[in-house]
């Protein structure tokens, strides 16, 4: 039962704790970190469905959070939905398209699959760039009416910042639920050996078909928030390929194939950006950062921080998932 | 006697090479069945097409009375049909106990994962994994994963199990401990059909025997008969009286 696990407990305490510490003091500077790190979070943590669970590296995995970003301001700016219908649909949308592209790329595996999936988020952004009613080239603005039946903008962007909270929270209790189920255990398996799953009994084409579907979804739905909230959107920071990558490097920093690696690796990898990029000195620097990173942890720990805490603690992985 | 699996003029190639040739042959259940031959007969060929691996270019293939030709091998797996591999293949970072696990959760009676657990752990008993249960499945020995491939097997709680070399690469007594597990599988209902090398192994244990040669089935009789046959003799085994010394060497 997932609510024994005292690991749903933490996510539930952490959730609480992003949602009540920037409003207890009005800090709207920490809200902006925070949602930031929450974002890292949700990214990270349904990557980690299809590489962690289920051995299937995506490097195209920010295509869901920016064609949700899309769907949803369109709905939002041009045919005037609030704000949650729109996300919804959204993510809706989003993990439909996603199952389509699957039932195709999922044929492949291995590196072949990780090039179809590049293939995607290339053939994705230029579609966008080139489609008339998303503005081409360049994107959408979210309109200043869109903020008022939030209550004006300023309310507007504290329900984001909770919504983007709720999504975070629900991306870390999905992967819980998945890793606990019977689904889960089929795609462990099939990461393990996917030809030994099938004749265990695995249906592997179609559990694949839908853990990429569903690690679409969460994502879309954070994309349209967070865009919403940017104010604006157009193919290049929708669509942007290093926060694809750096995807990976939060998730083998923190741990793949584990709930809360997510959360440390999305927290302290994106901790170490915001700090790096603010820095007047490093500022170039932090993709170099990144680079080195990845190679550590995948020579010297490959199991990451969570990994590492294993080892350290074999007791801990009863506890940390 | 019912039959529970019916191959008829099965014919597999691959590209120029024509790996299984117009093979008919019948199981009973409840029986044992060999599968022998020399390397590259077909016989691992045999098996893929039998589970679905790969699909048959002519030929049916029908499981307790179901015609299953063309399905694929998670399919094959629901209607009661659960093979082991020549070349083990654990889910190795996971524990033996989950490898079980999924056996029993996707097998004939898709458990749910709790029934599957009850089920894997009686399973890891039977086979005499249990003390093992929590290892990962990469620390076993090549005996204990060969184990773990028929627990994985049983736990899908099969009609007819297909063990391929399952004694290959063991030592002497887990030989004997491997005769003796299936010869307890065959008890419990069980039906097997197996290939296998060592001879004095499947001579014991087989109720009948069927012979392979270049993708060609040569011989379908009871081992007595089948180390009589001089097409077996030239293609497989080498000499006549083999069948005494082979008893001999298990006496």
């Amino acid at each position: 039962m997932i609510l024994r696990r005292p690991l749903f407990w933490m996510i539930l305490l952490l959730a609480a704790l992003f949602a009540w510490l920037p409003l207890r003091a009005n800090n709207v500077a920490l809200r902006e970190d925070l949602i930031l790190v929450a974002v890292a979070i949700i990214l990270t943590s349904n990557l980690n469905l299809m590489i962690g669970y289920t051995g299937y590296v995506n490097f195209g995995h920010i295509v869901f959070y920016g064609l949700g970003g899309y769907v949803g301001l369109y709905l939002m700016t041009v045919r005037s939905w609030h704000l949650i219908p729109a996300a919804l649909t959204a993510g809706i949308a989003v993990s439909l398209l996603a199952l389509l592209f699957g039932l195709g790329i999922l044929r492949l595996r291995g590196a072949y699959f990780a090039l179809a999936t590049i293939g995607v988020l290339v053939a994705v952004q230029a579609f966008v760039s080139n489609f008339e009613s998303w503005g081409r080239s360049t994107g959408m603005y979210v309109s200043f009416e869109s903020y008022a039946p939030l209550g004006g903008p300023k309310h507007a962007l504290w329900t984001t910042y909770f919504l983007v909270i709720g999504i975070m929270a629900l991306s870390l209790l999905l992967s819980l639920g998945i890793k606990l189920s019977k689904f889960g255990l089929g795609l462990f398996a099939i990461r393990e050996d996917e030809d030994a799953a099938i004749v265990l009994g695995v249906n592997a084409t179609v559990y694949k078909a839908i853990i990429y579907s569903v690690s679409a979804f969460l994502p879309a739905v954070a994309g349209s928030l967070m865009f919403f909230k940017n104010g604006m959107i157009d193919p290049s920071i929708a669509f942007e390929y290093m926060l694809s990558l750096e995807g990976i490097v939060m998730l083998m920093l923190g741990g793949q194939g584990t709930v809360a690696g997510s959360v440390l690796g999305g927290g302290l990898y994106e901790r170490l950006r915001s700090y790096l990029l603010t820095s007047p000195k490093l500022s170039q620097f932090h993709l170099v950062i990144a680079g080195a990173l990845l190679l550590l942890v995948v020579r010297f720990a490959p199991g990451g921080v969570i990994g590492w805490l294993y080892r350290l603690v074999p007791r801990s992985r009863e506890v940390i998932e | 006697m019912t039959a529970l699996l019916e191959v008829r003029g099965v014919n597999k190639h691959f590209g120029g090479l024509l790996a299984v040739s117009d093979v008919s042959f019948t199981l009973n259940e409840g029986e044992i069945l060999g599968l022998i031959g020399p390397n590259g007969a077909g016989k691992t060929t045999l098996f893929n097409v039998v589970n679905g691996v790969y699909k048959a270019d002519i030929g049916t293939i029908t499981f307790s009375g179901k015609d299953i030709t063309g399905c694929s091998p998670d399919q094959v797996v629901h209607l009661g049909l659960a093979r082991t591999h020549q070349i083990v293949r654990p889910l190795g970072a996971m524990s033996v106990l989950a490898n079980v696990t999924v056996g029993a959760c996707f097998g004939r009676e898709y458990q749910s994962m709790r029934a599957a657990r009850v089920t894997a752990l009686e399973v890891l008993e039977r086979v005499g994994l249990a003390s093992r249960a929590n290892a990962l499945a990469s620390s076993l020995t090549l005996a204990g994963k060969k184990r773990l491939e028929i627990a994985r097997a049983l736990a899908a709680r099969p009609k007819l199990l297909l063990l391929d070399e399952v004694l290959a690469g063991l030592n002497p007594t887990e030989i004997a401990l491997m005769i003796e597990l299936i010869r307890k599988i065959r008890d419990s209902g069980v039906s097997v059909f197996m290939i296998e090398h060592v001879m004095q192994a499947i001579m014991n244990l087989s109720d009948r025997i069927v012979v392979l040669n270049l993708g060609r089935k040569i011989a379908e009789a009871s081992p007595a008969e089948v180390v009589k046959n001089s097409d077996v003799v030239e293609a497989y085994l080498g000499f006549p009286d083999i069948v005494d010394k082979l008893r001999g060497a298990e006496s």
